[in-house]
């Protein structure tokens, strides 16, 4: 690195300050998306290996595991087989021999992978490229202002979420394993070590998640004070993009939501490290396992629309720009958002209808839950209203935002079954709300990050991102998603329990077996098509066709910014005129105006 | 896709899928609806040479309706769902007098079924202690205390269309009736720790004089 510090040349940046401790709102943003990147394999490749386990029951895996010569009769036939016997002979206990002993997963290892992929994904992989890489760099130069409010604060928030990986990537290799009581949580599993044999890796699991909220609640504060304050003249609130309403409401929620999180979280360190029984029914204590779950959950729903609000305000921007169109009732658009966000804090116990919670709460916690079917069918119907009279060009980044509206519209309707107290008690905890979860989180927030790459992509790195690779990686990842996440309702329907690592022990499962083996296959191929991203991604940031400034002539402020983007963002601060999607207004020879573009002809309205 | 349902054997489970069937057409009117009307507009509102978009900002009386249709729909299930609801979890409105009380206890990894014998009372001298396998007869009211000893478990028994978690320190009142003789399978559905796949244990169904044969074996007289 320090060979590369007299290279640069203007600003006196050195290297360190210009790519590592930048204080640069869209290099921060960048640093986001190659860590949520790198993130999501980690995740990924965790899926893999616990899908294997479910479609192959106790089977080695391919290519690491031994050979099934090896496993029954002690003969060695292929490398693998010689590396186990390496791994047996040596005196210390290997991790791989704890964990997996000849490539079969155990039990225990098994809980800890799904644990950590769902951990990984929510707080490591989806918040960090929505909130942090979109919010980082879109805000500023969607709103017309030259950096964030708190540029050191930005820049803390990035290394405190590095510093949140570490411990969490330690907690990997520690004696005990790493956590392993799911991504919930659930106390007493997770606050006393005898239940599990987990020990250093739910204490490290606790930290980083303690850390990763300080990083957030940083960013939060940064991305609400910039958004009231620094909007460029004329840019009204009714005049911002909604994807950047969308990220302004996200800062609110993160805001108020990480805190009970971060509180909860210290509640479960004290019981672990300290012998207090917040979370544990014992003689001596006074503490409830109920507590642990209200506490998580009131935290962990607004989280979930944090995951899918960013999202639906991308696809906002795919579906205005590609459809030549103004969004159909941007007005309602921001209030069905604020209604989401509001109501996300009134539906936590939905979680908990088979909890021992109070039947009479359930009842309660239906009919709120119900209520955020009516902002969500707004904003669905608003796209397609969108859609409707347009003219529509089928681009990258519009196939994501389709596939975004319509892979949500399958898990808002899912919803409904879960959100329906009695038909929740035969389809919670199965792989129903693992279907549904992923159709929101998987189908709808990373189709939206996809295609929002693409989409920006010109303005991150002043290139194109291949057309053809990216076409291919869609069809790939759409075709695969479905594959893997649809048969999950069936196996719901089937009443197939989560986290089971062996499906085949019991009876009622057993015609599950092939749909299992489907669904594994499926999320291969899904994260395999996932390396065409990346190669892609990287190849193209050097080898791209170099793009103009406004290459998709859009409206919004971030197109008037030369490419690449210099430092400060603009020449001159821009005056804004009008709201972010006049595309296709009578009069105009061109089928887009500008945000930035001053009035010219009489003939049109003054808004 | 409802054909994969297990089979119902309770007398509340015919409520509940009902429930699912009116949502499962319900959602699955919508479902359509929404995705032809994506696929005509992706399709008619192609791209063409010489064609713009028209310049529509939105429609207030849509909203309204859309927002009202919605409101309409989900209040109308909700309606639907609470008697259900309450029938099957709320303790008040348990059945009286149940034919059969048993003390179901999640424990890693097993459930103990405990009897209370011939006095009706838990904590004597005459319960027993039965680990894994639940014995009731057919047709009759039977009330589970439900409560675990270690960490968070769930009684889940897919033909009763029946789950409750059980938590330590506490003791939940479970209810069901069974319509069919059988042996059913009771997985845990809460994650417990590493044995929780394979936590498994059986609900055996039996008729009225399978079952007297079955009292009198264990408490003889």
């Amino acid at each position: 690195m320090h060979d590369n510090e007299h290279t640069s040349h203007h600003h006196e940046e050195s290297f360190i300050s210009k790519y590592i401790f930048s204080l640069d709102h869209k290099t921060i943003g960048k640093q986001f998306l190659i860590y949520g990147l790198i993130m999501f394999f980690v995740g990924g490749g965790l899926a893999l290996l616990f899908r294997w386990q479910l479609a192959y029951p106790e089977r080695p895996l391919p290519i690491i595991g031994a050979s099934q010569q090896y496993m029954d009769e002690g003969e060695v036939a292929t490398g693998a087989d010689r590396m186990w016997e390496r791994i047996y002979e040596s005196e210390k206990e290997e991790w791989l021999e704890v964990n997996m002993p000849n490539g079969v997963i155990e039990p225990a290892f098994y809980n800890m992978l799904f644990t950590m992929h769902a951990t990984i994904m929510v707080f490591f992989v989806i918040v960090p490229i929505l909130v942090g890489t979109f919010g980082n760099f879109l805000i500023p130069l969607m709103i017309g202002t030259r950096d964030m409010a708190f540029p050191i604060l930005n820049m803390l928030s990035f290394w405190l979420a590095v510093l949140a990986a570490i411990v969490m990537a330690i907690g990997f290799f520690v004696p005990g394993g790493h956590a392993a009581a799911g991504w919930t949580g659930y106390a007493p599993l997770s606050s006393d070590p005898q239940w599990t044999g987990v020990d250093w890796g739910q204490n490290l699991w606790a930290i980083s998640l303690l850390i990763q909220g300080f990083s957030s609640l940083v960013g939060s504060i940064n991305y609400i004070t910039t958004v009231i304050n620094m909007r460029a003249p004329g840019m009204t609130f009714f005049r911002l993009p909604l994807v950047i309403w969308s990220l302004f409401i996200v800062a609110i929620l993160l805001l108020l939501a990480f805190p009970v999180l971060t509180s909860a979280l210290a509640l479960l360190i004290f019981d672990r490290l300290a012998g207090t029984t917040f979370f544990s029914a014992t003689a001596e204590g006074g503490g409830d396992p109920l507590l642990w779950q209200h506490l998580f959950w009131f935290f962990g729903h607004p989280e979930v629309y944090i995951l899918i609000l960013p999202g639906m305000g991308i696809a906002s921007e795919l579906i205005a720009v590609f459809s030549r169109k103004p969004i159909f009732g941007y007005r309602s658009m921001v209030y069905a958002m604020i209604a989401i966000a509001f109501l996300g804090w009134i539906v936590w116990g939905h979680h908990m209808f088979q909890s021992g919670m109070r039947p009479g709460l359930g009842s309660v916690f239906m009919t709120t839950t119900m209520l955020i079917a009516v902002p969500s069918a707004i904003k669905t119907f608003n796209w397609l209203g969108t859609m409707f009279r347009g003219s529509i060009r089928f681009t990258t980044p519009m196939l994501h935002g389709i596939a975004f509206v319509s892979m949500f519209v399958i898990g808002g309707l899912s919803g409904i079954y879960m959100a329906n107290t009695p038909v929740d008690i035969f389809i919670h905890d199965t792989y129903y709300i693992v279907a549904h979860i992923h159709y929101v989180v998987f189908g709808g927030s990373l189709f939206a990050i996809f295609g929002g790459i693409v989409f920006w992509f010109p303005k991150m790195y002043g290139r194109y991102m291949n057309d053809t690779l990216s076409k291919i990686h869609f069809w790939l990842t759409f075709i695969a998603f479905n594959c893997t996440f649809f048969p999950m309702h069936i196996l719901g329907v089937g009443g197939h329990m989560r986290r089971i690592s062996n499906p085949m022990q019991y009876e009622f499962l057993q015609g599950f077996e092939g749909m299992n083996i489907f669904i594994t296959m499926s999320a291969f191929t899904l994260g395999f098509a996932q390396l065409i991203l990346v190669f892609n991604f990287f190849w193209s940031m050097y080898r791209g066709k170099v793009a103009e400034q406004n290459p998709w002539q859009v409206n919004t402020l971030e197109w008037e910014a030369p490419t690449p983007v210099p430092h400060g963002n603009f020449g001159q601060i821009p005056t804004v005129y009008r709201g972010p999607y006049e595309y296709s207004v009578p009069g105009e020879e061109e089928d887009w105006v500008p945000q930035a573009q001053p009035e010219h002809a009489p003939a049109t309205s003054g808004d | 896709m409802l054909q994969w349902l297990p089979e119902n054997v309770s007398t509340f489970g015919q409520g509940v899928d009902n429930l699912f069937y009116a949502i499962y057409y319900i959602t699955l009117v919508v479902f359509i609806l929404v995705m032809g009307t994506l696929i005509v507009f992706l399709f008619k509102y192609r791209h063409q040479e010489g064609q713009r978009a028209h310049y529509i900002e939105g429609s207030t009386t849509l909203e309204i309706v859309w927002t009202a249709a919605t409101t309409v729909i989900v209040f109308g299930l909700a309606m639907f769902s609470y008697p259900q609801w309450n029938n099957i979890k709320s303790p008040t409105e348990f059945p009286d007098n149940p034919d059969v009380v048993v003390q179901v206890s999640g424990k890693q990894f097993n459930w103990d079924m405990i009897y209370p014998g011939p006095d009706n009372e838990l904590g004597t001298d005459d319960d027993l202690t039965l680990e894994n396998e639940l014995h009731v007869p057919v047709n009759a009211v039977v009330h589970i205390r439900l409560t675990a000893t270690d960490v968070i478990h769930s009684f889940f028994v897919p033909q009763l269309r029946l789950k409750q978690d059980a938590l330590p320190g506490r003791s939940i009142n479970v209810w069901f009736e069974a319509t069919k003789a059988g042996r059913y399978e009771i997985p845990c559905a809460e994650l417990c720790g590493f044995g929780h796949s394979g936590m498994l244990g059986y609900l055996n169904v039996h008729t009225q004089a399978d079952y007297d044969a079955w009292l009198q074996e264990r408490w003889p007289q």
